[in-house]
Protein backbone atom coordinates (compact mmCIF):
# COMPACT_ATOMS: atom_id res chain seq x y z
CA UNK A 1 0.00 0.00 0.00
CA UNK A 2 1.12 3.42 -1.19
CA UNK A 3 0.40 6.33 1.39
CA UNK A 4 1.36 9.90 1.33
CA UNK A 5 2.77 11.50 4.49
CA UNK A 6 2.74 14.92 4.50
CA UNK A 7 5.95 16.93 5.62
CA UNK A 8 5.39 20.53 4.74
CA UNK A 9 8.70 21.92 6.07
CA UNK A 10 11.58 23.88 4.67
CA UNK A 11 14.31 21.75 3.03
CA UNK A 12 16.76 24.38 5.14
CA UNK A 13 15.10 23.96 8.09
CA UNK A 14 17.93 23.49 10.00
CA UNK A 15 20.11 26.68 8.50
CA UNK A 16 16.94 28.75 9.25
CA UNK A 17 16.18 27.58 13.15
CA UNK A 18 20.65 27.68 14.02
CA UNK A 19 20.00 31.67 11.50
CA UNK A 20 17.37 32.30 14.20
CA UNK A 21 19.24 31.69 17.17
CA UNK A 22 22.09 33.44 16.10
CA UNK A 23 19.85 36.88 15.31
CA UNK A 24 18.82 36.61 18.96
CA UNK A 25 22.53 35.99 20.19
CA UNK A 26 23.25 39.30 18.14
CA UNK A 27 20.71 41.16 19.36
CA UNK A 28 21.35 40.21 22.87
CA UNK A 29 24.86 41.43 22.53
CA UNK A 30 23.53 44.52 20.90
CA UNK A 31 26.00 43.91 17.99
CA UNK A 32 24.91 44.83 14.54
CA UNK A 33 25.46 42.21 11.74
CA UNK A 34 26.37 43.37 8.48
CA UNK A 35 26.95 40.60 5.24
CA UNK A 36 28.41 41.22 2.25
CA UNK A 37 27.20 39.52 -1.17
CA UNK A 38 28.47 39.83 -4.52
CA UNK A 39 30.43 38.19 -7.52
CA UNK A 40 34.18 37.72 -7.04
CA UNK A 41 36.03 40.63 -7.54
CA UNK A 42 33.74 43.50 -7.21
CA UNK A 43 35.62 44.68 -4.45
CA UNK A 44 34.38 43.19 -0.99
CA UNK A 45 37.09 42.97 0.69
CA UNK A 46 39.40 46.10 -0.60
CA UNK A 47 35.64 47.99 0.51
CA UNK A 48 35.37 46.45 4.16
CA UNK A 49 39.37 47.35 4.29
CA UNK A 50 38.93 50.73 3.80
CA UNK A 51 34.94 50.90 5.65
CA UNK A 52 36.64 49.21 8.72
CA UNK A 53 40.21 51.20 8.72
CA UNK A 54 37.88 54.10 8.87
CA UNK A 55 35.37 52.94 12.06
CA UNK A 56 37.99 51.33 13.88
CA UNK A 57 38.99 54.39 15.98
CA UNK A 58 35.72 54.70 17.17
CA UNK A 59 33.36 51.31 16.64
CA UNK A 60 34.76 48.08 18.15
CA UNK A 61 34.51 45.24 15.23
CA UNK A 62 35.25 42.06 14.12
CA UNK A 63 35.14 40.24 10.47
CA UNK A 64 34.58 36.80 9.20
CA UNK A 65 35.33 36.09 6.06
CA UNK A 66 34.46 33.10 3.51
CA UNK A 67 36.34 31.96 0.78
CA UNK A 68 36.64 28.07 -0.87
CA UNK A 69 40.55 28.44 -0.19
CA UNK A 70 43.45 30.81 1.12
CA UNK A 71 43.85 33.50 4.08
CA UNK A 72 44.10 35.66 2.05
CA UNK A 73 41.29 37.60 2.56
CA UNK A 74 41.88 37.59 6.26
CA UNK A 75 45.30 38.66 6.04
CA UNK A 76 44.17 41.79 4.22
CA UNK A 77 41.35 42.68 6.80
CA UNK A 78 43.53 42.22 9.81
CA UNK A 79 45.53 44.83 8.73
CA UNK A 80 42.72 47.15 9.30
CA UNK A 81 41.32 45.28 12.83
CA UNK A 82 42.16 43.22 15.24
CA UNK A 83 39.39 40.04 15.31
CA UNK A 84 39.45 38.55 11.96
CA UNK A 85 38.62 34.95 11.11
CA UNK A 86 38.96 33.20 7.62
CA UNK A 87 36.04 30.36 6.70
CA UNK A 88 37.42 28.01 4.17
CA UNK A 89 34.74 26.25 2.52
CA UNK A 90 36.58 23.96 0.94
CA UNK A 91 34.03 23.15 -1.98
CA UNK A 92 31.07 24.89 -0.77
CA UNK A 93 29.82 28.15 -2.76
CA UNK A 94 28.67 30.10 -0.14
CA UNK A 95 28.31 30.28 3.98
CA UNK A 96 25.87 28.51 6.22
CA UNK A 97 24.83 29.32 9.44
CA UNK A 98 26.43 26.49 11.30
CA UNK A 99 29.85 27.96 9.94
CA UNK A 100 28.76 31.48 11.04
CA UNK A 101 28.45 29.67 14.52
CA UNK A 102 31.59 27.70 14.62
CA UNK A 103 33.68 30.78 13.77
CA UNK A 104 32.64 32.88 16.58
CA UNK A 105 33.43 30.22 19.20
CA UNK A 106 35.57 32.22 21.59
CA UNK A 107 34.70 36.01 20.48
CA UNK A 108 32.79 37.79 23.31
CA UNK A 109 29.98 39.43 20.96
CA UNK A 110 28.92 41.76 23.69
CA UNK A 111 31.95 43.64 23.64
CA UNK A 112 31.46 44.16 19.39
CA UNK A 113 29.60 46.95 18.26
CA UNK A 114 29.82 45.35 14.40
CA UNK A 115 30.01 42.09 13.23
CA UNK A 116 30.93 41.92 8.98
CA UNK A 117 30.96 38.71 7.79
CA UNK A 118 32.28 38.46 3.78
CA UNK A 119 30.64 35.66 1.70
CA UNK A 120 31.68 33.47 -0.93
CA UNK A 121 32.08 35.56 -4.05
CA UNK A 122 28.86 34.18 -5.51
CA UNK A 123 25.78 35.86 -7.18
CA UNK A 124 23.81 32.64 -6.90
CA UNK A 125 24.18 30.16 -3.92
CA UNK A 126 24.50 32.91 -0.63
CA UNK A 127 20.66 33.79 -1.37
CA UNK A 128 19.28 30.79 0.32
CA UNK A 129 20.89 30.69 3.34
CA UNK A 130 20.31 33.09 5.79
CA UNK A 131 23.12 33.61 8.07
CA UNK A 132 21.20 36.11 11.24
CA UNK A 133 22.12 38.93 10.03
CA UNK A 134 20.83 42.26 10.09
CA UNK A 135 21.33 43.50 7.13
CA UNK A 136 22.81 41.99 3.60
CA UNK A 137 24.53 44.01 1.14
CA UNK A 138 24.93 43.26 -2.42
CA UNK A 139 27.99 44.86 -3.97
CA UNK A 140 28.06 45.71 -7.90
CA UNK A 141 31.10 46.67 -8.95
CA UNK A 142 30.78 49.70 -12.13
CA UNK A 143 32.78 47.47 -13.93
CA UNK A 144 30.25 44.55 -14.18
CA UNK A 145 27.88 46.06 -16.21
CA UNK A 146 24.38 47.41 -15.14
CA UNK A 147 22.63 44.28 -15.89
CA UNK A 148 23.82 42.24 -13.64
CA UNK A 149 20.54 42.53 -11.50
CA UNK A 150 18.03 41.69 -14.15
CA UNK A 151 20.83 38.45 -14.50
CA UNK A 152 20.69 37.56 -11.02
CA UNK A 153 17.52 38.58 -9.35
CA UNK A 154 17.53 36.34 -6.06
CA UNK A 155 20.81 37.96 -4.36
CA UNK A 156 19.28 41.16 -5.33
CA UNK A 157 15.72 40.47 -3.83
CA UNK A 158 17.21 39.31 -0.65
CA UNK A 159 19.25 41.95 0.26
CA UNK A 160 18.73 45.14 1.63
CA UNK A 161 21.05 47.59 0.58
CA UNK A 162 23.03 47.70 -2.89
CA UNK A 163 26.40 48.98 -3.38
CA UNK A 164 27.39 50.24 -6.17
CA UNK A 165 31.64 49.83 -5.68
CA UNK A 166 34.60 51.60 -7.81
CA UNK A 167 31.96 53.84 -9.03
CA UNK A 168 35.68 55.94 -9.97
CA UNK A 169 35.81 54.03 -12.66
CA UNK A 170 32.57 54.73 -13.85
CA UNK A 171 33.72 56.88 -16.62
CA UNK A 172 36.31 54.85 -17.83
CA UNK A 173 34.24 51.88 -18.61
CA UNK A 174 31.45 54.03 -19.60
CA UNK A 175 28.58 52.72 -16.64
CA UNK A 176 25.47 53.62 -17.18
CA UNK A 177 24.48 54.63 -13.24
CA UNK A 178 20.76 55.69 -14.37
CA UNK A 179 20.17 52.10 -16.09
CA UNK A 180 21.81 50.38 -12.79
CA UNK A 181 19.74 51.72 -10.30
CA UNK A 182 16.79 51.21 -12.77
CA UNK A 183 18.10 47.57 -13.18
CA UNK A 184 18.24 47.25 -9.39
CA UNK A 185 14.88 48.89 -8.95
CA UNK A 186 13.24 46.54 -11.08
CA UNK A 187 14.42 43.26 -9.15
CA UNK A 188 14.55 45.01 -5.82
CA UNK A 189 11.86 47.73 -5.71
CA UNK A 190 12.51 50.46 -3.43
CA UNK A 191 15.95 49.05 -2.36
CA UNK A 192 18.19 51.56 -0.81
CA UNK A 193 21.23 52.48 -3.57
CA UNK A 194 24.74 54.19 -2.66
CA UNK A 195 28.01 54.21 -4.92
CA UNK A 196 31.37 54.41 -3.22
CA UNK A 197 34.56 54.14 -3.84
CA UNK A 198 37.16 52.17 -1.75
CA UNK A 199 40.42 53.89 -3.78
CA UNK A 200 38.79 57.61 -3.74
CA UNK A 201 36.92 57.27 -0.56
CA UNK A 202 33.97 58.25 -2.23
CA UNK A 203 30.65 57.53 -0.62
CA UNK A 204 32.01 56.04 2.19
CA UNK A 205 31.01 58.51 4.66
CA UNK A 206 27.59 58.06 4.00
CA UNK A 207 27.71 54.28 3.90
CA UNK A 208 29.52 54.50 7.45
CA UNK A 209 26.29 56.82 8.28
CA UNK A 210 23.78 54.18 7.63
CA UNK A 211 25.83 51.37 9.24
CA UNK A 212 26.03 53.53 12.33
CA UNK A 213 22.47 54.19 12.14
CA UNK A 214 21.73 50.88 12.89
CA UNK A 215 23.42 50.26 16.08
CA UNK A 216 21.39 50.35 19.25
CA UNK A 217 22.10 53.75 21.43
CA UNK A 218 23.63 51.98 24.90
CA UNK B 1 25.50 25.34 -7.69
CA UNK B 2 24.73 24.48 -4.01
CA UNK B 3 21.92 22.47 -4.99
CA UNK B 4 24.42 19.77 -3.41
CA UNK B 5 23.77 21.03 -0.23
CA UNK B 6 20.28 21.05 -0.29
CA UNK B 7 19.83 17.77 -1.89
CA UNK B 8 22.06 16.50 1.93
CA UNK B 9 19.56 18.56 3.69
CA UNK B 10 16.80 16.86 1.90
CA UNK B 11 18.03 13.69 2.79
CA UNK B 12 18.40 13.99 6.62
CA UNK B 13 14.69 15.19 6.69
CA UNK B 14 13.78 12.41 4.66
CA UNK B 15 15.83 9.94 6.81
CA UNK B 16 13.76 11.74 9.94
CA UNK B 17 10.34 11.13 8.32
CA UNK B 18 11.45 7.47 7.05
CA UNK B 19 12.31 6.64 10.70
CA UNK B 20 8.73 7.97 11.36
CA UNK B 21 6.98 6.11 8.89
CA UNK B 22 8.54 2.57 7.77
CA UNK B 23 8.58 1.72 4.30
CA UNK B 24 10.08 2.25 1.11
CA UNK B 25 10.13 6.09 -0.32
CA UNK B 26 8.41 6.14 -3.68
CA UNK B 27 8.45 9.73 -4.28
CA UNK B 28 9.91 12.91 -2.94
CA UNK B 29 7.42 15.93 -3.33
CA UNK B 30 9.35 19.61 -3.30
CA UNK B 31 7.81 22.83 -3.92
CA UNK B 32 10.38 25.28 -5.63
CA UNK B 33 9.82 29.19 -5.67
CA UNK B 34 11.06 30.54 -8.83
CA UNK B 35 12.59 33.30 -6.44
CA UNK B 36 14.03 30.56 -4.30
CA UNK B 37 17.67 30.50 -5.74
CA UNK B 38 17.59 26.62 -6.46
CA UNK B 39 17.51 25.21 -9.97
CA UNK B 40 15.11 22.51 -10.49
CA UNK B 41 17.34 20.78 -12.85
CA UNK B 42 20.65 21.42 -10.80
CA UNK B 43 18.56 19.57 -8.07
CA UNK B 44 17.63 16.71 -9.56
CA UNK B 45 21.32 16.15 -11.01
CA UNK B 46 22.58 16.62 -7.47
CA UNK B 47 19.45 14.33 -6.18
CA UNK B 48 20.99 11.67 -8.07
CA UNK B 49 24.54 11.52 -6.46
CA UNK B 50 23.42 12.99 -3.00
CA UNK B 51 20.85 9.75 -2.70
CA UNK B 52 23.00 7.15 -4.31
CA UNK B 53 23.68 4.25 -1.87
CA UNK B 54 21.12 5.70 0.85
CA UNK B 55 17.52 4.14 1.00
CA UNK B 56 16.26 6.40 -1.49
CA UNK B 57 18.15 5.86 -4.39
CA UNK B 58 15.13 4.73 -6.13
CA UNK B 59 12.95 7.58 -5.04
CA UNK B 60 11.39 9.79 -7.85
CA UNK B 61 11.87 13.62 -7.42
CA UNK B 62 8.37 15.42 -8.12
CA UNK B 63 8.90 19.16 -8.03
CA UNK B 64 6.15 21.66 -8.27
CA UNK B 65 7.52 24.90 -9.95
CA UNK B 66 5.91 27.97 -7.76
CA UNK B 67 5.61 31.06 -9.84
CA UNK B 68 6.30 34.69 -8.31
CA UNK B 69 2.74 35.97 -7.03
CA UNK B 70 3.01 39.09 -5.66
CA UNK B 71 0.16 41.95 -4.29
CA UNK B 72 0.28 45.70 -4.42
CA UNK B 73 0.04 47.07 -1.45
CA UNK B 74 -1.42 50.02 -2.97
CA UNK B 75 -3.65 48.98 -5.44
CA UNK B 76 -4.55 45.46 -4.21
CA UNK B 77 -3.66 44.40 -7.68
CA UNK B 78 -2.07 40.55 -7.83
CA UNK B 79 0.12 39.42 -10.62
CA UNK B 80 2.55 36.86 -11.87
CA UNK B 81 5.49 38.91 -12.58
CA UNK B 82 9.12 37.84 -13.97
CA UNK B 83 11.44 38.31 -11.14
CA UNK B 84 13.29 41.07 -12.53
CA UNK B 85 10.34 43.17 -13.08
CA UNK B 86 8.37 43.25 -10.09
CA UNK B 87 6.91 46.51 -10.01
CA UNK B 88 2.92 46.74 -10.50
CA UNK B 89 1.60 46.83 -13.94
CA UNK B 90 -1.84 48.74 -12.99
CA UNK B 91 -0.61 51.58 -10.84
CA UNK B 92 3.43 51.14 -11.15
CA UNK B 93 3.88 51.07 -7.81
CA UNK B 94 7.49 49.48 -7.01
CA UNK B 95 7.42 47.51 -3.83
CA UNK B 96 5.16 44.70 -4.06
CA UNK B 97 4.30 41.96 -1.53
CA UNK B 98 5.35 39.01 -1.96
CA UNK B 99 2.78 36.00 -1.35
CA UNK B 100 4.62 33.18 -3.11
CA UNK B 101 7.48 32.20 -5.23
CA UNK B 102 10.12 32.04 -2.61
CA UNK B 103 9.33 28.42 -1.43
CA UNK B 104 11.91 25.43 -1.01
CA UNK B 105 9.68 22.68 0.72
CA UNK B 106 9.90 19.47 1.19
CA UNK B 107 6.14 18.51 0.69
CA UNK B 108 5.77 15.35 1.08
CA UNK B 109 7.00 11.63 0.38
CA UNK B 110 4.95 8.65 -1.07
CA UNK B 111 6.08 5.57 1.14
CA UNK B 112 4.82 2.27 0.10
CA UNK B 113 4.39 0.14 2.95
Amino acid sequence: MTRLVEVRSAILKENDVLARKLRERFVAAHVCVISFVSSPGSGKTTFLEKLMSRIAARHRIAALVGDLATENDAARLSRACAQVRQITTGTICHLDAKMIDKALEGWKLDELDFLFIENVGNLVCPSSYDLGEQMRVVLLSATEGEDKPLKYPTIFNTSDLALITKIDLAEAVEFDRETAHRSINSVRPGMKILEVSAKTGAGMEATEALFESLLVPV
Amino acid sequence: MHELSIALSMIEQIEEQSEKHPGTVRSVNLRIGVLSGVDAEALRFAWEIACAGTPFAEAKLVIESIPLSVRCPRCGETHSPDIWALACPRCITPEQDILAGTELELTSLEIDT
